[in-house]
């Protein structure tokens, strides 16, 4: 029989159509760009595309359900996390293109790439069936991979890149292997189905040997510990705009498969798992990064606590726990994007200046670019009226529902913890004099827009987060339903 | 009791208006005059505001919040904009706006640097501060507490003299520290009551709806943590001194005049409000810990070489004195201690206004610097002996009128606290009557002291209305009492129901 796909089916993968066809256009421009000049043009191209594609994320509300023979489920949670992709990848386009100009990087095929990184994250988020999911994993992986290495003429890049690509494929081994696991426990690979399929006692053991297996390569995708050993070199070493999108795109998507894989699936054997893994990353990040000098790598530390923050919020489940989860995805991309993006910004030609001490007095010497990085490491530290307050009060909060007294007080020291590093780049900045010249660029156009957008998503989420508070909530019902 | 047109929404532009100045300002021109100017308005307007709380307030009431205003503003966590002031917390909030004007005012001239993020962060830090004491809903008090913290770490860090960046950074550090274990008490309180509202949770507490006999001792010690650094308490107190000497003279009349008090505030309105039986379990050591505070602090204050220093241990007594008088369950003591709080807000803050202006005259706080004074600055020495005297307890003056209720109090609760607390008077007259002595009197010793300018008329400006305040508390305190006094007979009157049931 021939499978017939109807015009909703089509559109219900819209975005990620939207996306692949600017990418493909992005790379048959680029020979037509001369080629000693930047690749803004085709930048802007880039930019429309994923701008469209979030548009047709927000249209899709109105084509909610099942598409291509069941492959792919589009639902409030699905159209949540399109959107905050899409809402990333636009804005890392727009803060690359003065740092493209600026370390001389004169490759179109870079915005074609975190296009098609993107659409790889989208579908990660809307699949419903572990090996389409897998697919969407190494769309996303390959398009990072590269994408890690695009400062190529200097060691670190490579190096970053190599590591990233062999300790990714790995982790995705195990992500596969947990998936013939699951077949083999089940019988099916379409997560609602393994789930009716669960729920016949006796649970098989094998799909607990799937389910930790599975993790495993989410938990390196999301840089959370024990799988975090890679994220600081790896942070280190790629494009800071790169870092800004694969520490926010692709840990969301992983974390819309977790939440997928863990809750729709009703899961068996998650719950220590997770408690382990978030203890664990907490306090690896956060000690991590207490002694960092380079702000690269200190924040690269600061997303593995971060990861460990929301695995603290998978660990109390329920539909809080899934909202807290979604929450704090979005605030979190809202302000690493932005940190890193005015990291790329500071770190000038070479990425010469990105050490702590490189950004002594900046205060004084560029007043706008210090005051909007305080904003983002208040957000960081979870101070009021940010959205990474509220975030981290809603993960807490969660789990106080859930009875996890331990994860709390162990998550709030942490935080606390937390504050000394963040706190060390304000200090610095506002109250240390410079030891040696540091230049200071003016800001292009592009970065201060994606800047703004930044800062007006986190101070929106820290001051009025009903909104997306209430569709995080529906986004968790619609998961769990 | 009629009501006024503003009194729904008197409190929020009472927070409102110098948070939207702080806004105003950061698109304001960088012209130093217009902007000093600009925040003087600001902060004169939210002072005139901040008058209709003690006119329209209903004294009769006993009882309740007053001005309150509740709407919802996240549904899941139900969180509200719940604010009310009573007894306890209206003079606070009175307090903090009548500081920030003379804050401005004194720093006309001492700061000249990036006095625009100057202005700002005066201005978020006082909206901060009120929002604390006017919050009914915890998530909304946890949120002007923690936001409280930047503007004043950075006042320091920036600001502040030579070791500022230590002194800032240890400041965030033992609050921020402190404040997550109230944190994670509160959202223990919220998913087993499911409100953050304030008199919900206390009459969920009260009644026993919530059953908190083996959370209860955790729960207290989590608020009590956060509260004890703030005020701070005898053995949380190293970060005091530091940050006193090292902040700008505005910073530090702040940081004495209201940012403790948020310490006691809380200590008053949620140790105690929420938790009355596990209060009263530990009130012992609590006691214990305020006694050592009001012997230890002025010991300390004692051998201080640095006027500055001096006056910040004096802090660590007086806010001794506050905590016993809180601990001591006793209306007297409540008001008692209430009242010192606010007496100790005024002259403090005076204190640190004139180290301040003397500071700016010769850049030195060594009192060994000094002597002979008094021929060289007579108004000076005059403003600075009333406040000293202020300051020692002096009847009529304001110290006198709350250390005397608060040690009735104790006398009352337990005569031998009241003894031993008693001899805090006689430290605090030993170290602040020497150090007028060593600074004042005497021949000029220093050449540079003799030329030194007396007080200009914007000086006289700002200490005229802190001494001013000073005296009427002396000899007038009913008008502060007679609204403070039915919120503590109200206090006690729920703490004797849940003790008796």
């Amino acid at each position: 029989m021939i499978p017939q796909l109807t015009a909703a089916d089509y559109i219900r993968l819209l975005p990620e159509l939207v996306l692949i066809v600017f990418g493909i256009i992005v790379m048959l421009a680029e020979p037509l760009v001369a080629p000693e000049s930047d690749r803004k043009s085709l930048g802007i191209i880039a930019f429309i595309g994923a701008v469209l594609s979030v548009l047709a994320s927000i249209y899709q509300t109105s084509y909610q359900g099942d598409g291509f023979l069941g492959m792919i489920r589009v639902d409030s949670f699905s159209i949540f996390f399109h959107v905050v992709i899409g809402l990333i990848t636009a804005v890392v386009i727009l803060a690359s293109f003065e740092y493209l100009n600026v370390q001389q990087i004169k490759y179109g095929e870079y915005y074609a790439l975190i296009l098609f990184g993107a659409v790889g994250q989208m579908l990660m988020s809307s699949a419903v069936e572990l090996v389409l999911i897998f697919i969407a994993l190494e769309i996303s992986s390959i398009a990072t991979y590269i994408l890690a290495g695009f400062r190529r003429r200097v060691a670190i890049s490579i190096e970053s890149s190599v590591k990233y690509f062999l300790l990714g494929s790995f982790a995705t081994g195990f992500f596969l292997y947990g998936i013939a696991l699951i077949f083999g426990a089940t019988g099916t690979t379409r997560i609602y189905d393994i789930a009716a399929s669960l729920l016949q006692p006796p649970v098989p053991s094998l799909a607990y040997a799937g389910v930790a297996l599975m993790f495993v390569g989410l938990g390196f995708k999301v840089a959370s510990a024990p799988f975090h050993v890679w994220t600081p070199d790896v942070y280190e070493g790629a494009p800071a705009p790169v870092v800004a999108f694969m520490s926010t795109g692709p840990k969301a998507a992983a974390f819309a498969v977790l939440l997928r894989v863990l809750f729709a699936t009703d899961a068996p054997g998650w719950f220590w798992l997770l408690w382990a893994s978030a203890i664990l990353s907490m306090c690896i990040g956060n000690i991590g990064a207490l002694v960092q000098q380079s702000v690269k790598r200190m924040l690269a530390y600061s997303s593995i606590a971060h990861a460990g923050y929301i695995l603290v919020a998978f660990a109390a489940a329920k539909d809080l726990g899934i909202s807290a989860v979604i929450f704090y995805t979005a605030a979190y991309a809202a302000m690493n994007v932005g940190a890193f993006a005015i990291v790329a910004h500071l770190a000038n030609a070479g990425e010469k200046y990105v050490t702590l001490e490189d950004y002594a007095g900046l205060g004084r010497r560029a007043p706008a670019q210090a005051a909007i990085l305080t904003v983002f490491m208040l957000s960081l530290i979870g101070i009021p009226v940010t959205g990474g307050f509220l975030a981290k009060f809603y993960v807490f909060q969660a789990a106080m529902q859930a009875h996890l007294t331990g994860l709390v007080v162990v998550g709030v020291i942490n935080s606390a913890i937390a504050s000394y590093y963040y706190l060390r780049v304000i200090v610095v900045m506002y109250m240390r004099e410079p030891s040696k010249q540091v230049p200071v660029m003016r800001m292009s156009t592009g970065l201060v827009v994606a800047l703004s957008a930044c800062v007006l998503a986190t101070i929106y989420l820290g001051v009025l987060p009903d909104r997306v508070l209430q569709y995080a909530l529906t986004s968790a019902r619609a998961l769990t339903r | 009791m009629n009501t006024h047109v503003l009194d729904s929404f008197i409190l929020s532009l009472v927070v409102f208006v110098p948070f939207g100045g702080a806004l105003l300002l950061m698109i304001f021109p960088r012209r130093e005059r217009d902007i000093r100017a600009f925040t003087l308005a600001v902060a004169v307007l939210t002072f005139i505001l901040s008058l209709h709380l003690p006119v329209h307030f209903d004294y009769a009431k006993t009882g309740g919040f007053q001005f309150e205003v509740n709407s919802q503003w996240i549904q899941t966590p139900n969180i509200h904009y719940h604010m009310g002031v009573d007894g306890f917390s209206m003079w606070l909030v009175v307090l903090t706006t009548f500081l920030l004007p003379l804050c401005v005012l004194m720093s006309w001239h001492s700061v000249h640097e990036r006095v625009k993020e100057f202005h700002i962060l005066l201005l978020m830090l006082s909206a901060a501060i009120i929002g604390v004491f006017v919050s009914l809903d915890l998530f909304l008090f946890y949120f002007f507490w923690e936001a409280s913290l930047i503007p004043m770490a950075l006042l320091i860090g920036v600001f502040g003299h030579d070791r500022r960046v230590y002194a800032a950074v240890k400041f965030f550090l033992y609050t921020m520290i402190a404040s997550v274990f109230m944190l994670a008490a509160m959202l223990w309180l919220y998913a087993h009551v499911g409100s953050f509202d304030f008199t919900d949770i206390q009459r969920a507490i009260a009644t026993g709806a919530v059953d908190i006999s083996g959370a209860g001792k955790w729960l207290f010690l989590g608020f009590f943590i956060a509260f004890a650094v703030k005020v701070p308490l005898f053995p949380f107190h190293t970060w005091l001194p530091d940050a006193h000497v090292e902040a700008p003279t505005a910073g530090s009349v702040l940081l004495a005049g209201v940012l403790l008090k948020m310490g006691t505030y809380g200590l008053l309105r949620f140790n105690i409000g929420l938790f009355p039986a596990e209060a009263h379990r530990n009130a012992p050591w609590i006691i214990a810990l305020a006694i050592i505070g009001i012997i230890y602090g002025a010991l300390v204050a004692m051998v201080q070489p640095n006027m500055k220093k001096l006056v910040a241990y004096s802090s660590v007594s007086h806010l001794g004195f506050v905590v016993l008088g809180i601990f001591s369950f006793t209306t007297i003591g409540l008001v008692g201690g209430t009242f010192v709080m606010l007496a100790h807000g005024v002259s403090t803050g005076a204190l640190f206004t004139l180290c301040g202006m003397i500071y700016e005259r010769r850049h030195t706080y060594e009192i060994s610097e000094y002597g002979g004074l008094a021929t060289s600055m007579p108004v000076y020495a005059t403003f600075f002996l009333v406040i000293t005297l202020a300051s020692i307890g002096l009847p009529l003056l304001n110290g006198f009128v709350g250390e005397f209720m608060v040690l009735s109090g104790a006398f009352l609760a337990r005569p031998v606290w009241g003894i031993v607390a008693a001899t805090g008077v006689i430290w605090s007259a030993c170290y602040m009557l020497w150090m007028y002595q060593r600074v004042f009197y005497g021949e000029i010793k220093n050449d540079a002291n003799r030329q030194l300018n007396d007080l200009n008329a914007r000086e006289r400006a700002i200490l005229w209305p802190m001494a001013a305040a000073a005296l009427i508390m002396g000899v007038a305190p009913l008008l502060w009492t007679r609204a403070i006094d039915p919120a503590a007979q109200n206090l006690l009157s729920v703490i004797s129901q849940v003790m008796g049931r």
